[in-house]
């Protein structure tokens, strides 16, 4: 049996009076990647940003239920806190742009004001790059702003800057829709080879890419949790019968 | 409506004529040449507007320079103004007043413009951002004779004295809207996106903003403030009775200061031809200096623009 590292517990989640994640509960393994997959509107995004609090910056939100990581309740501890254990990659890549691709890296301690020894420093960056395949495509201008990178890197260059932070779990919103084809593979293909450096939970509306990459799935629809389990055999034997029509494009 | 319905019915019959004459209502070659005529006039009129909107400035220009090149030597920026009769003197006093004006007018209203534009983007649809908007613009309204006589009232009869920090503090209200607008107008064009990935970073909200948001929109801000300087720099009326001209150099702040625009309200409203002289001579430095600091706030917004 897999270790769990977050259990999501009875969570509901309301913007104003709409109700935008229904009491969903389930678990994320440790070093598996867990898709969150549906159509449009389900509540996907607003589920993956509560796991980090990021859906805190929306005024009026109100949340019930229970999110542990590990064993500690994430709305008992501060967002500050939080989101240093659990590090996130958007939908476009979102590097900062006044900052060099090495300043990028390092960013999290940076602007948190944890001051770092030189060494360690150039340590975290070569690393971070390293685990995120961008370091060969950029070890010589580690200097130059990351905002002159193609998109694919720039999103690269997002996953390492989360890396860096040594985050227990990685939230990916939908990493490869702002990518054409061939940066949406290397994406992919990073997530794979990430597996054994961080536990991640992603969203994407492409089901291929659910099935491609994750070793869980859950199925939201309406805000609800259809479906959730082993990939490969949602994908193969679907449980619910809504499952099964979105899986084979009767809607969504 | 009554008139729309007319030309409506009016063209339907047009229309239903051509169709019947079995005549394209659309190509025909008349209404094309006219129609390429008024392109023409058109176009050449909004050319000629806008040539005869730089005239004055040309003009101005022109002038001033015939008139003040020759007030301007090496004594002009050094030297203190001469009593009348005696030649030669310069205006290095109003010079340095000015600049300091400026300085400390900066120092008041940047923070408190920027910490603003900060709050009017950041909170845009608040109501307090609504009440702040509304005043900024009135603020922006108000007469600069209306500034002076205010910093009279708050500060000069409650020290006892004129003085050029007065005379910063009513500048200082009229630079204010212009960096509050432009600090918002920036910050606005920042992505959203910028924020959340320093706040998923575990980054509080105050450095996210000051570490991140801020650096990204410095173009932005610092033409502001820019603008700001350029649009205070020659002002009169706020200084008459707050700064108040001194002939003396005086680097007090407490005591009152000359500036280069009280120079020359007082020096061309006198009877001294020598001291004409001198006011032109002031008034081309002032259009200069003016005119470049508006060239370094181009300058700054293309050069510091933060591409995302």
């Amino acid at each position: 049996m897999e270790s769990r590292v977050l259990e999501i517990k009875d969570f509901s989640m309301y913007y104003g009076d709409t109700k935008a994640v229904d009491n969903i509960s389930m678990d994320v393994y440790k070093n598996k990647v867990t898709a969150i997959m549906g159509p449009s509107g389900c509540g996907k995004t607003t589920l993956l940003r509560s796991i980090n609090r990021m859906h805190e910056l929306v005024a009026d939100t109100r949340t019930t239920g229970e999110i542990r990581l590990y064993d500690t309740e994430i709305h008992s501890i501060s967002p500050i806190v939080l989101r240093r254990k659990i590090g996130m990659v958007f939908q476009r890549p979102n590097p900062f742009p006044t900052m060099s691709i090495y300043d990028n890296v390092i960013a999290g301690y940076k602007l948190n004001g944890i001051r770092l020894k030189r060494a360690d420093r150039d340590i975290i960056v070569e690393d971070s790059l390293k685990k995120a395949a961008l370091w060969e495509e950029v070890k010589d201008k580690l200097h130059r702003k990351g905002t002159f990178l193609s998109g694919g890197q720039q999103q690269r260059l997002c996953v390492a800057r989360a890396l860096a932070m040594k985050p227990e779990i990685l939230l990916l919103d939908e990493p490869t829709s702002a990518l054409d084809p061939k940066a949406t593979t290397k994406i992919e293909s990073l997530i794979e080879e990430l597996k054994i450096y961080v536990t991640m939970v992603l969203v994407t509306h492409n089901m291929s890419q659910a099935a491609r990459v994750s070793d869980y799935t859950a199925f939201l629809f309406l805000g609800e949790l259809v479906e959730y389990g082993q990939t490969q055999k949602m994908f193969t034997t679907p449980e619910d019968k809504r499952t099964e029509e979105y899986l084979t494009g009767k809607f969504g | 409506m009554g008139y729309q319905k007319d030309v409506k019915s009016l063209m339907e019959k047009e229309i239903n004529k051509n169709l019947e004459n079995n005549q394209s209502f659309i190509v025909n070659d008349k209404h094309i040449f006219f129609r390429k005529i008024y392109n023409i006039l058109f176009k050449t009129s909004i050319i000629l507007f806008s040539i005869i909107s730089i005239i004055p400035l040309f003009l101005i220009l022109f002038y001033v320079l015939q008139k003040g090149i020759t007030a301007i030597d090496w004594d002009f920026f050094v030297k203190l103004p001469k009593p009348v009769g005696v030649e030669g003197g310069g205006i290095s006093n109003a010079i340095i007043g000015t600049f300091l004006i400026i300085l400390m007018s900066s120092l008041m209203s940047v923070p408190l413009g920027v910490g603003t534009g900060i709050f009017l983007s950041e909170y845009q649809n608040s109501k307090l951002a609504y009440v702040v908007r509304l005043f900024v613009e009135v603020l922006q309204g108000v007469p600069s004779i209306v500034m002076g006589i205010i910093a009279y009232l708050w500060v000069v009869r409650p020290m006892g004295i004129f003085s050029g920090f007065s005379g910063a503090i009513a500048l200082g209200m009229m630079m204010l809207p212009v960096i509050i607008k432009n600090t918002e107008e920036t910050l606005k064009l920042i992505p959203h996106s910028l924020k959340e990935a320093s706040m998923s970073l575990g980054v509080p909200y105050y450095k996210t903003i000051l570490k991140v948001v801020l650096p990204s929109s410095i173009s932005g801000i610092v033409t502001g403030v820019l603008i700001g300087i350029a649009r205070i720099a020659g002002e009169t009326a706020p200084l008459l009775f707050t700064a108040f001209g001194n002939p003396f150099m005086n680097l007090n702040i407490f005591k009152p200061m000359n500036s280069l625009s009280l120079l020359i309200f007082n020096y061309a409203t006198s009877p001294y031809q020598d001291w004409h002289r001198i006011a032109w001579g002031a008034s081309l430095f002032l259009i200069v200096f003016v005119l470049f600091t508006n060239l370094v706030a181009n300058g700054v917004a293309k050069k510091w623009k933060v591409e995302f």
